[in-house]
């Protein structure tokens, strides 16, 4: 069935299109909406797009880094600023898909994908967005609870903080197929360190919930105290608080949980 | 529906068609311009078997938008031989026993191209890297791998 492609030179006009629509559907990367329309998807009838030059800007130079919506997980993945998120990207599709697949579209994608927005969610990020109603931000969390209600609205960038150091920000992705795959599980780990001790604590999983989630009760077994083998023995015996993961093709909802608590502790000792 | 009009650079070539809202570049390349070489396998972005170079970069035409490659050069293995010649990823693949039913090898090839293009002296990590978004289901991989490695040495060498 064909569909109406509806192209604007900014995103503003974009998004008043998109608000206005609700069968209309953001196209970024492609790899969701096509896909969607490759399976007929009759729910999409118009596909909004934008050429906005704003949607694809980088700026990695300040401690706040901010990724525009359209940025492809290549393109983070050439900026040598940005290493700290080029594990999460890495772990994503093969070329082809890293090239095409972009940073806002994934805070869209649903389970056995969606990695790189686990990542953003330890980092605590914010999430630009424009609807109607015009332009605000959005803490990760929140928009990641009412993601079935924002396909109404265009984001714009995300942004978060860069973690002090290599080691304050951790990422692991099991996966069936490497080095591509859908995930079984993906975790991320943002341990600020002060004064020996954790401070501020972020923990988020992948897979392990319809959308991606914090493990607060992980953050509340590491907080204040020094990453020693009890922390993370207690840490990991509290992976599965708050999760409820689902049986797919690549895992059942049992093995997430069983394994879930033995790649935290990997994660947090610095085990490969 | 109105029918959008597109031009683009097919494999060098100037093309002009008129696409339907919402058809992707496989289509185009396969049923309006008759370039068979991008296969259709998965329709999700899983198999590789669609992959095309895009102003010389890796993409899956199946979740290309067509109308978004206008004013873009497209390449497909369609223009990867030289005149009568094979490229020499092409020999190499034949040399290897890198093809057997076939149906991936248009997306290993453009794959490999794309790798090679940019590094032109691989590492065997880099290759895996390279065609870890392509499956095939016949060869276990090995001799692509291989294929790809020797046309690598043997463009260093020429």
């Amino acid at each position: 069935m064909a569909v109406t492609v509806k192209t604007f030179a900014n995103a503003s006009e974009a998004a008043g299109a998109l608000s206005s629509d609700r069968s209309a559907r953001y196209l970024g990367g492609g790899t969701l909406v096509m896909r969607a329309l490759n399976e007929g998807d009759v729910s999409i009838s118009t596909i909004v797009r934008a050429r906005d030059q704003a949607l694809t800007r980088i700026d990695a130079s300040s401690p706040r880094i901010t990724l525009g919506a359209g940025v492809t997980f290549a393109r983070v993945l050439a900026e040598r600023d940005l290493a700290f998120l080029h594990a999460p990207a890495r772990s994503i599709g093969g070329p082809a898909v890293r090239n095409m697949g972009t940073v806002g579209g994934n805070l869209f994608a649903p389970n056995p994908y969606g990695d790189f927005t686990v990542a953003l969610l330890a980092l605590d990020a914010t999430i630009a967005v424009q609807g109607g109603f015009g332009s605000r931000d959005i803490p990760i969390e929140e928009f990641l609870q009412g993601r079935e209600r924002q396909a109404g609205t265009l984001v714009l960038s995300v942004s978060c903080t860069r973690p002090a150091s290599s080691e304050a920000f951790r990422y692991r992705k099991i996966a069936r197929i490497k080095p591509k795959g859908g995930s079984v599980i993906t975790l991320a780990a943002h341990l600020p360190v002060s004064g020996g001790r954790i401070a501020g604590a972020r923990i988020a999983l992948g897979s392990m919930a319809p959308t991606q989630i914090r493990a607060r009760a992980v953050e509340r077994a590491l907080e204040g105290r020094s990453l020693d083998a009890a922390t993370i023995a207690a840490a990991a015996s509290a992976a599965t608080e708050g999760t409820s993961p689902s049986d797919n093709a690549l895992g059942s909802a049992w093995y997430r949980r069983e394994i879930v608590g033995v790649h935290l502790r990997r994660l947090l000792s610095g085990q490969e | 529906m109105t029918k959008i009009p597109l031009q683009f650079r097919h494999n060098g070539r100037d093309v002009a068609i008129f696409v339907d809202g919402g058809t992707n570049l496989l289509v185009a390349l396969r049923e309006l311009i008759g370039d068979m070489t991008p296969k259709f396998g998965c329709g999700q972005g899983g198999c590789g078997t669609c992959s095309v170079l895009i102003d010389g970069e890796l993409h899956l035409s199946c979740l290309t938008l067509a109308e978004t490659v206008a004013g873009r050069s497209v390449e497909t293995l369609d223009g990867m031989k030289q005149g009568p010649n094979l490229h020499p990823l092409q020999r190499a693949f034949a040399d290897n026993f890198a093809a057997q039913c076939g149906y991936c090898t248009p997306g290993m090839l453009m794959a490999a191209k794309a790798l090679l293009d940019r590094n032109p002296a691989p590492s065997r990590a880099d290759v895996i890297e390279a065609i870890s978004g392509n499956i095939c289901r016949c060869t276990g991989y090995e001799p692509i791998i291989n294929a790809i490695l020797a046309a690598a040495g043997g463009r260093a060498s020429a």
